[in-house]
């Protein structure tokens, strides 16, 4: 017989918990659903939308009446739950209903707080909270024309511009002296004021309101000072209070909320919370984000899991006014302890503050441009030590040549015709209906939906703060890394150290000693232990050619019409006359369409079928060529000046230099691609300052620089260091390139992988460690070994098994 | 009746992998799993067309190497929340010999 699940509270958390219970034992109980308000679950963060008179109420639903019925959950709605029975495992409602439980899951939320004054019952005097404080708030504003919202935090000032909207005149009461205290220091609660006020919002603080008068409505508000205002709709928007009655009356642990473990287990063990209502490790939540992943956690315990904890989740906040963009996280007042950075253009409407102790973020507040918001979160939340970027931390992730998405920063000024995701085609629009209809909350889920952000990534901040805006606010778990993918919980690190320490063999063994879920993986697992597997093991690990990329296999480029591209090797950018007239044949005698100069410095043979790929690559190699693989997650290129042998500017012999880094490095595989340049002089003219490992000759020795990038998101190099021989460039390299084989996530290129795990952290590793740096030098040599193998030969003479390229059958009729 | 064309041997295919079947009606992937179960699908992916044969397979599933849509091998119907399904032929095997007949399926539980 199944067991029986009572939830008491219809509401966001609860029926989340209830969502991801069915998906991971859908048959595991009975279900009956309990809720006071007379609808089924909607999205209470949208009430402001309504009010706003920009959503309907069938917009905001969740799940309808017939989600409950699809699902045999069993739904009670406006029927509330007057006495749990614990004793005897059942719960009763105000109108006699009952219901037995072997679990119970509570739920209920949290209530407005009610100012204690004379009059606070009064017709006319509103909480917003549900739809019927909404129908309550729209119908007084057909009718009324005066309106005091008593609160100026973030409820409030959402209900004020509602009520505005509708067409009232609204006046802020609010006890301190700024705005959303609780969220904005003076500066920037004063710049929210001031732009408030341009839209017609009047305020009135500080003010502490002690009646609300009339006689059978409301007519007024007097404050302490004596003062009145006028008013036949006021709005109680000081706060929400966790509602625990139910769970107190009926003798469950409450303190500020209902009392929960990491499991969300309440003190009665057949009994759990969620939502508002909780109080776990101290701490109450009121925004949807951590919510939802504390219904997580409580399902995989109520399917008898077991394995899941909540940890505590770290918020941030976002006003949910159309065209005002403000963001705030974590201690943004600070104490002695701590320095503050601040920006501050009042005609130009932006502030921007953030509060650091020893070089890690603790809070931020920002107002106007908030595209970083997400960036300063990330960073508070991992607590990165950001003494390497600190001088242009204020300007932003994105302030150097970000492209795709026209220079845009912030969402609030974008119209929905927008383009906010220039690779996908993904318009601002697109993005809210997404968020809005289907009711999605996290940036994954986002990127799964609408594609927006899931291709080079760019505009990523810009789709968080059109989230945060739609939704209020922006989360995070507690600090934690990623899992390697969704058929793991291990993490990229987790798993190159036990393939190390396993001396685990094949991409099998690590699934099976790591228990993976999936019988074989994903498309985004096989290909990271495959590099993990052949890094750790040159010699002994056999590679998967199923585990790469259709690219990696064929050794060719994929194109949008399923034909390939070739781009023979040509070192240092040096080519013959006999090379290119090779090249030339293969184009004529394949009939090869296009012909292209890369931006590498080689030559690229587009629009070769697959079949033909072999026979390509048989006619190159006559002609002295290698594969150049610019397909891999490899070596690329190494791209040159002509330095001292022919420029009257060059210092040293930057093509020759160039041409010995790529003999020692071709065909090593990395965890992404990886470019390399030499320039001649400091005029740089072979771009070293934006590859993955640069040398800038000089005449004194040679610059080594790292961690460039030129695409989506440009970075200049650091300076490594610098050395006076060849040969030491050649150690050097060496050994920064083993040590980002090694320890570099895959898919993560040099410029993150730095930004990552630090600057001075590579220093230490490569310039100072000598005996170190000697090592790595000797294992990536050693690596090269059974890397340098061209594999365009071995396919052209028939040494690969021929099945890649040539099709199992050709039907002639049907 | 249906007219099974014999295409080849199962060890002709790699595990976790597909080949080509070039027949007048297009190109048809045939897939093998870890199993050795065996699945054709029309070689384009609902979304743009690209080769589903040159995907990882894995699971019974398949993920398009252009854009990473990940398709059912069993059905041709893309994994949530992408939308949209590719044509699936009856495939057999027997002692280990793949037999295809070039019927279309049409896709049962798509809309």
């Amino acid at each position: 017989m199944k067991e029986k699940l009572v939830l008491i509270g219809n509401g966001m958390a609860g029926v989340r918990t209830l969502e991801e219970l069915l998906k991971i034992a859908p048959e595991k109980y009975d279900i009956t659903v309990f809720g006071a308000e007379p609808y089924g679950n909607y999205n209470r963060i949208l009430l402001s939308p309504v009010l706003a008179g920009e959503k309907t109420i069938d917009q905001i639903m969740l799940n309808d009446r017939q989600w409950y019925a699809d699902n045999g959950i069993t739904l009670h709605c406006g029927k509330e739950v007057v006495r749990i029975d614990r004793r005897n495992r059942k719960v009763i409602a105000a109108d006699g209903a009952t219901a037995d439980y072997d679990h119970l899951l509570l739920a209920t939320g949290s209530n407005p707080f009610i100012v204690p004054v004379p009059g606070n019952d009064l017709p006319g005097v509103v909480t917003f909270r549900d739809i019927r404080d909404v129908d309550l708030m729209l119908e007084a504003s057909r009718k009324h024309q005066h309106a005091v919202v008593i609160g100026g935090g973030l409820l409030g000032l959402e209900a004020a511009n509602g009520l505005m909207r509708q067409g009232m005149s609204v006046t802020v009461v609010h006890i301190t002296e700024t705005l959303m205290e609780r969220q904005l220091d003076k500066a920037a609660g004063a710049l929210l004021r001031k732009s408030l006020e341009e839209r017609g919002m009047h305020f009135y603080m500080p003010a502490q309101t002690v009646a609300i008068l009339g006689e059978d409505r409301v007519r007024g508000v007097r404050f302490k000072d004596g003062s009145e205002l006028y008013a036949d709709l006021v709005v109680m928007a000081v706060g929400i209070r966790p509602n625990f009655e139910l769970a107190k009356k009926s003798g469950i642990h409450c303190e500020r909320g209902i009392v929960v473990n990491d499991t969300m287990q309440t003190y009665d063990p057949r009994i759990y919370a969620v939502g508002e209502c909780v109080q776990h490790r101290g701490q109450t939540y009121g925004l949807v984000a951590p919510l939802f992943e504390q219904a997580k956690v409580c399902a995989n315990h109520l399917a008898h899991l077991g394995y899941a904890r909540y940890q505590g989740s770290m918020t941030s906040t976002k006003l949910k006014v159309t065209g005002i963009d403000l963001f705030s996280a974590g201690d943004f007042i600070g104490d002695e302890t701590m320095e503050e950075i601040v920006l501050k253009d009042a005609s130009r409407g932006m502030y921007k503050k953030i509060v650091l102790k020893d070089n890690r973020i603790q809070g931020a507040v920002m107002y106007g441009d908030t595209v970083d918001g997400a960036w300063y979160f990330q960073l508070m939340r991992d607590g990165t030590d950001v003494s390497a970027f600190r001088d242009h931390l204020m300007f932003g992730e994105a302030h150097l040549g970000d492209a795709g998405h026209g220079g845009q920063n912030k969402a609030a000024a974008m119209s929905d015709d927008m383009e906010v995701c220039g690779c996908n085609g993904v318009c601002k629009g697109a993005i809210v209906k997404a968020v809005t209809e289907k009711g999605l909350f996290t940036l994954d889920e986002v990127r799964s939906h609408t594609k927006a952000s899931s291709s080079c990534g760019s505009c990523t901040g810009l789709v968080e703060q059109i989230m945060a805006s739609v939704l209020g606010g922006g989360y995070s778990a507690a600090p934690k890394e990623k899992p390697l993918c969704k058929c793991t919980d291990h993490t990229h690190d987790d798993v190159r150290k036990t393939i190390r320490e396993q001396h685990l063999l094949s991409i099998d063994a690590v699934m099976r000693f790591l228990e993976w879920r999936t019988p074989n993986g994903c498309h985004s697992c096989r290909p990271a232990l495959n590099y993990y597997l052949l890094c750790a093991w040159p010699a002994e690990y056999k590679d998967d050619a199923q585990s790469r990329f259709i690219n990696e296999r064929a050794h060719a480029n994929i194109q949008k019409d399923g034909t390939y591209s070739v781009v023979p090797r040509m070192w240092g950018g040096l080519t013959t006359p006999d090379e290119l007239r090779a090249i030339a044949d293969v184009a004529d005698k394949f009939k090869i369409p296009t012909v292209k100069v890369t931006g590498g410095q080689r030559i690229d043979l587009l629009g070769v079928k697959k079949e033909d790929l072999p026979a390509v690559w048989g006619d190159l190699n006559k002609a002295g060529m290698v594969s150049g693989h610019a397909y891999g997650k490899s070596l690329r290129t190494v791209k040159t000046c002509v330095g001292s042998e022919w420029c009257r500017f060059g210092t040293q012999d930057s093509t020759g230099l160039g041409v010995k880094l790529e003999r020692r490095t071709w065909g090593s595989w990395m965890p992404h691609k990886f470019k390399m340049a030499v320039s001649g002089c400091p005029r740089n003219c072979a771009e070293a300052t934006i590859k993955d490992f640069g040398v800038v000759c000089v005449d004194s020795g040679y610059e080594l620089h790292i961690g460039g990038n030129g695409g989506v998101k440009v970075r200049a190099t650091d300076l490594l260091c610098k050395v006076t021989t060849e040969a030491e460039v050649d150690e050097y390299c060496c050994a920064f390139t083993q040590l980002y084989r090694e320890e570099a996530r895959y898919l993560e290129r040099t410029a993150p992988w730095i930004e990552r795990v630090g600057l001075e952290y590579v220093k230490q590793r490569v310039v100072e460690d000598e005996v170190g740096r000697k090592a790595l030098y000797n294992r990536f040599i050693e690596s090269q070994k059974y890397a340098q193998v061209d594999p365009w030969a071995e396919r052209a003479s028939h040494a690969v098994e021929q099945h890649e390229f040539v099709p199992l059958k050709k039907v002639a009729a049907g | 009746m249906t007219d099974w064309i014999e295409i080849g041997k199962i060890e002709d295919i790699p595990r976790l992998g597909a080949r080509v079947v070039n027949t007048v009606q297009g190109d048809i992937a045939v897939f093998r799993t870890a199993e050795d179960e065996v699945f054709a699908l029309h070689d384009a992916c609902p979304h743009k067309g690209g080769p589903l044969s040159q995907g990882i397979v894995h699971g019974k599933r398949v993920t398009c190497p252009l854009h990473n849509w990940v398709i059912e091998l069993t059905d041709g119907i893309a994994v949530a929340p992408d939308e949209g399904h590719t044509a699936c032929y009856p495939i057999k095997v027997e002692n280990g010999v793949i037999r295809l007949a070039l019927q279309r399926q049409p896709c049962s539980s798509a809309a």
